[in-house]
């Protein structure tokens, strides 16, 4: 399923950032609540983090920067993680990765011009006795081979 | 009669398609009018079986796998009738996979509706729970330490002691801290626990709760993990409808909740320091130690922090007893430890097994060797931290000390499978890019010395001055092994000495490697 993001509004992130705001230790949370709602965590939410947890915006912009999972931009349409740990390597997933990269003409952690496909590693989903596994759009695939991977490659283009 | 068909929920029977197989199956019912109900279950755990599904039978449930949707019509078929099917596996308890385990804490896992109190209390769960509420704090820790628990997370510091240690601190507050953060390769034991047992976890977390004077405990899961999140969210919910979780837990004098937090993949998070101060919001930087979590740890009070699978051996100890739990086990590896098979392996999946079996009889009995056929040429255990052994050292026992004594760890009890087509150096060359990928940056030796090592390795791979920079190489671990503040960069070098030290004749210009492979 194809996630669908709000556009950014100043208003609906100040919702979302005061919503969490009493929590204990909230700044992963809002990043996390941001990103689900506009797909990204839109750069002018930073001072607004920092405002309502009293921090600097430093310190919020050190959290966002440290974490892989925050985009500072909108991904492609569809997010494809490729898990390139020891399992799925020892599976053959480095040959399924390289595949993928040349049916997309992208390198791993790009999007294509076109702003469809996502192409991004991960390391380890846990689906290490159904490797090389991966995920699209957060629905996880297993035993992946050349032509599962093109079948998921196509789908990652619709 | 309606028929109960079990099929899992397991984000590994999904990823092979388990979902279509339910869909199929509820299809398939509609059309020949045979009443059914599908209870969706955590996966039992034999990977290469998935989906595997099962049905209530007066003899027990009986196992069929691995279904596709398109088969689903046809085992439906054999379901109502009783008869054969090419993919029926029998009695799902006649297994012998299964029947050679000792699974204590999975006992229920892919037995149950994860979401279900009352399934859960209906297989033995929340005795632990009761016998604690009736012990009290001090008979729960003398219980927890003569268990010989020790830390499943991989650094196997006795767990009875640490509890000890945060129930003696004073403080107005204190807190549960449960590491769901399972980063390592080739391990999915914290994953499979959550999505299929997870009142496990979370009864196991209550009793430590009660044990050392918490009322409030996190769970810090990897957001990698989207099925175990929802999972253990949906139990949390559960156990407080029932009255587990909240004011007075169980009729009690006590209160505890539980909170789930999701981490954003960062894999140093795993290090409990990094990830108590990931809890607080603020990025992934190891804490030096002392002061330990246990005196000070989330906002500064005192912390019981384990891993999952740690809390969830705890309610079998609280309810069969501490010799029941110690009774399994050798030496000083006391229980039993649920072992991943993983990688290129023809039966992978989760063994739980008393300590002390041997690798070889792991890998090559019970894992049934490389899925490929090839011969298995290395293995690694306990994740990217961990070393990797030749078939040489197939006879180690699976145990904490037995595999320190071979400058391995256990880990997590990830075992990552390779045949004969894995170059070595390559895997050496992963392990160190891995670590300054992941590296927090807090500590010299692991941001740097990581770096260096794979451009020293690089020269290696080329042919260049192969034996100098060998020595670079050992150099380099050896101050990332005894310099660095965590396990990122301290344990970064097993792996890396391991692979120079079982299989240097990968380490050399590539036509060397290349012939080794052939």
């Amino acid at each position: 399923m194809t996630p669908v993001y709000e556009p950014w509004d100043a208003a609906r992130g100040g919702e979302i950032i005061a919503g969490h705001g009493h929590l204990e230790g909230a700044t992963l949370v809002i990043l996390h609540a941001l990103q689900e709602a506009f797909g990204y965590v839109p750069e002018p939410a930073i001072p607004m983090i920092a405002s309502t947890l009293n921090l600097s915006r430093a310190e919020v912009h050190g959290v966002f920067t440290f974490y892989p999972d925050f985009r500072r931009a909108p991904a492609g349409r569809h997010v494809l993680k490729l898990c390139r740990a020891e399992a799925c390597q020892a599976a053959g997933g480095d040959a399924l990765a390289a595949r993928a990269e040349a049916r997309l003409g992208i390198a791993v952690g790009s999007t294509t011009a076109d702003d469809l496909t996502t192409l991004e590693a991960v390391y380890c989903l846990g689906l290490c006795a159904t490797a090389p596994s991966a995920m699209l759009d957060g629905r996880p695939v297993g035993r992946l081979d050349p032509a599962r991977i093109d079948a998921l490659v196509a789908e990652a283009q619709r | 009669m309606t028929l109960r068909i079990f099929v899992p929920r397991d984000a590994a029977a999904v990823a092979v398609g388990a979902d279509d197989v339910a869909f199929g199956l509820g299809l398939a019912a509609a059309r020949r009018g045979v009443d059914i109900e599908i209870v969706r279950t955590g996966s039992r755990g034999l990977y290469w079986l998935e989906p595997m599904i099962e049905v209530a039978t007066p003899d027990g449930r009986v196992a069929f796998g691995p279904v596709t949707a398109s088969e689903a019509g046809s085992v439906l078929d054999a379901m109502v009738s009783d008869g054969a099917h090419p993919l029926r596996l029998g009695l799902t308890g006649d297994i012998d996979w299964l029947r050679r385990q000792t699974r204590l804490s999975f006992a229920r896992c892919g037995v149950i509706d994860p979401r279900s109190v009352e399934d859960y209390t209906g297989h033995d769960g929340y005795k632990g729970l009761a016998r604690a509420l009736e012990l009290g704090s001090e008979a729960i820790l003398a219980e927890v330490t003569a268990s010989g628990l020790r830390g499943r997370g991989g650094a196997g510091f006795p767990t009875g002691i640490k509890w000890k240690t945060v129930a003696q601190a004073a403080a107005d507050r204190k807190y549960i801290v449960c590491n769901a953060d399972e980063g390592d390769s080739g391990t999915f034991a914290d994953r499979m626990i959550m999505e299929g047992d997870p009142l496990v976890v979370i009864e196991g977390m209550t009793i430590a709760g009660i044990a050392v004077g918490a009322s409030k405990g996190y769970i810090y899961i990897r957001s990698e993990y989207p099925h175990a999140v929802a999972a253990m969210n949906a139990a949390i919910s559960a156990a407080r409808r029932a009255g587990y979780l909240g004011p007075r837990i169980g009729g009690s004098s006590h209160d505890f909740d539980l909170e789930v937090r999701v981490g954003a993949g960062a894999y140093v998070c795993g290090e409990e320091t990094s990830l108590l101060e990931s809890l607080e919001g603020r990025r992934g930087i190891v804490r030096a130690k002392p002061p330990l979590p246990a005196h000070r740890g989330l906002f500064g009070k005192p912390t019981v922090i384990n891993n999952v699978l740690s809390f969830a051996a705890i309610p079998f100890i609280l309810a069969d007893g501490a010799r029941a739990y110690a009774d399994f086990g050798t030496g000083r590896s006391r229980g039993t430890m649920p072992i991943q098979l993983a990688g290129n392996v023809r039966h992978g999946g989760l063994f739980e097994v008393a300590f002390g079996i041997t690798l070889g009889e792991l890998v090559d009995d019970i894992g049934g060797g490389t899925l490929t056929g090839r011969p298995v040429r290395a293995v690694q255990v306990g994740g990217p931290l961990g070393a990797y052994f030749p078939r040489a050292l197939f006879d180690t026992p699976f145990d904490y000390e037995a595999f320190a004594a071979r400058d391995g760890l256990i880990g997590h009890g990830g075992i990552v499978v390779f045949d004969d087509s894995v170059d070595m150096s390559r895997q050496a060359r992963f392990a160190m890019e891995f670590c300054a990928i992941e590296s927090c940056g807090k500590c010299t030796p692991c941001r740097i010395g990581s770096t260096r090592g794979v451009e020293t390795i690089d020269r290696i791979r080329a042919g260049e001055r192969v034996a100098e920079n060998i020595a670079v190489v050992e150099d380099l671990c050896n101050t990332m092994k005894f310099g660095s503040l965590c396990a990122l960069g301290g344990f970064t070098p097993y792996p890396v000495m391991s692979a120079l030290k079982h299989f240097r004749e990968d380490f050399g210009p590539a036509p060397t490697r290349l012939q080794a492979a052939e």
